[in-house]
């Protein structure tokens, strides 16, 4: 019994561990962003909130908090709150499943895979419900654009997956990791014999979190602010910190599937502490993808539907298929090293 | 061929490495950013800002109601009305600028013969409440006699080009 107890407090402590950093992650990411953008506008992005402007996104945070929750008077009260919870829930939950450092993750479940992909395809039951409950124009505008444009780059996504999977043979997360380990460094990982399903994964993870250019969801210019118009106050903050958080938690994720996680860039390359891995590497990685969000919302203008429909179904779907038959046709013959060594 | 050429380009993402690039280059540029409270950009001496009525070195008023201001004022921003003085000389009585109307163009200066009205460097002010918006005479003789000094510069420096 007692011992219940303590399995439910340490698990519940590991889960702090993992939320609260991320919020505050979310934060630091919302103020580099701003940062980031502003600096490819030749600007100077905030700098009067606390030193640097650091203290920026938690000004913006307390305010929202301190707003009031306007609802509308046609909304559907119940799924009108549920639908910020919907998108948050996904967006947290899918972290269980990280492994940070060898042995180090929520849950080290077999199906890591399969789930994380369950996860991700639900945070947009959050976008879809707010843009229904709402019951504005905009909104459900917003709404249908998400689920079409989910819809078609879930597809892609998964055969990315797919290619993963079957290089490496388990849907375990910590075995993918270790699947890329090997005396070549970052050449043994899987970006370079998967390298088109990399960019497909990766810029279908931009297009799931419905940021720019594929930001259709949203569509500022067209339909104001989509399927959060009619959200205020703290329920639109938490819209926002779902979003983010699911930007690093791609970002996370294409480290972890096709970058080699936490192992180091120079293994076996005899750099000393370079070549040795550890959870620094993973958080190193995860930035640059986090970077690669931010720097493209700064340079590529938003695609029209239609050309988001395309790029979708005519370009990646194709690609991923035949990157499916070249990956079954290498792990055949052996092209790829899966695996050669532990953790040196 | 060019089908080709182009498929090739949009398959490799040429363009939108290109744009990338660009958006990369301007990320390490030093940013034009004039911090504007804390940093200020230079002023050039003919700056063309609130007005002000200059005086003599002994006091005296240099306007001498010739009204060619009013005359010239592209907005009639500029109301003027004038009596003989006790020592018979043509005075002002009374000298209302309107900023609401005043365009700043400057031409009530270059029309003055005796170099009374100016327009000074100050472009930071406000208004709290209505009515401010009019410079009387009082206003503006009181801002030249503040910033004499810095008017007299600027004509100075600038007296060498007109």
């Amino acid at each position: 019994m007692s011992n219940d107890l303590i399995l439910v407090a340490w698990t519940l402590f590991k889960i702090l561990a993992i939320a609260v950093p991320l919020i505050l992650a979310v934060a630091m990411y919302v103020y580099w962003e701003r940062k980031v953008i502003g600096w490819m506008h030749v600007r100077n992005g905030p700098n009067q909130v606390g030193p640097l402007g650091l203290l920026q996104a938690f000004a913006d945070v307390f305010k929202l908090l301190f707003k009031e929750i306007t609802v509308p008077d046609q909304a559907g009260k119940f799924l009108f709150y549920l639908a910020p919870v919907a998108a948050l829930a996904p967006a947290f939950a899918a972290w269980a499943v990280i492994p940070f450092d060898q042995g180090m993750a929520l849950a080290n479940v077999n199906a890591g895979l399969l789930y994380l992909l369950a996860m991700t395809s639900l945070g947009v039951y959050g976008i879809i419900l707010a843009g229904w409950a709402s019951n504005s124009k905009y909104a459900f505008l917003g709404a249908m654009r998400a689920a079409a444009q989910v819809v078609s780059y879930e597809i892609s996504m998964g055969m990315a997956l797919v290619s993963v999977l079957i290089l490496v043979g388990s849907l375990n997360m910590s075995d993918i990791v270790n699947a890329q380990a090997g005396g070549k460094g970052l050449f043994d990982w899987f970006w370079l014999p998967l390298l088109p399903m990399f960019v497909i994964y990766f810029v279908s993870g931009v297009a799931e979190t419905n940021r720019a250019p594929f930001d259709v969801a949203e569509g500022e210019s067209e339909i104001v602010a989509g399927f959060h118009v009619e959200y205020s106050g703290s329920a639109f903050a938490i819209f926002f910190l779902a979003e983010y958080a699911n930007m690093i938690l791609i970002s996370f994720l294409s480290s972890v599937l096709f970058l080699g996680g936490w192992l180091s860039p120079f293994q076996g390359w005899g750099l000393g502490f370079l070549s040795v891995g550890g959870w620094w590497w993973l958080f190193a990685k995860a930035f640059v993808m986090a970077f690669l969000f931010l720097w493209f919302r700064a340079t590529f203008p938003r695609y029209r539907y239609d050309q988001i429909m395309r790029l979708g179904w005519k370009v990646f779907i194709p690609i991923a298929i035949a990157w499916i038959f070249a990956t079954g046709l290498m792990a055949y013959y052996g092209v790829v090293t899966v695996g050669s060594e532990v953790r040196p | 061929m060019n089908r080709i050429v182009s498929y090739i380009k949009s398959l490799f993402l040429l363009e939108l490495l290109a744009g990338l690039w660009l958006t990369a280059k301007y990320f390490v540029k030093p940013k034009y950013t004039m911090q504007y409270p804390m940093e200020k950009i230079p002023k050039s001496n003919r700056f063309r800002g609130l007005h002000a009525l200059r005086r003599y070195a002994n006091g005296e008023e240099r306007c001498i109601a010739c009204k060619l201001c009013e005359a010239v004022c592209p907005a009639l921003a500029i109301t003027i009305d004038s009596e003989p003085r006790a020592d018979g000389q043509r005075r002002t009585t009374r000298y209302d600028i309107d900023l609401f109307k005043c365009i700043f163009c400057g031409f009530c200066e270059e029309s003055c013969p005796v170099d009374s009205i100016v327009e000074t460097d100050i472009h930071e002010y406000h208004f709290e409440k209505r009515g401010e918006n009019i410079l009387t005479k009082q206003k503006l003789l009181a801002l030249g006699d503040r910033y004499e000094a810095e008017i007299a510069k600027a004509r100075e420096q600038d007296a060498a080009f007109r």
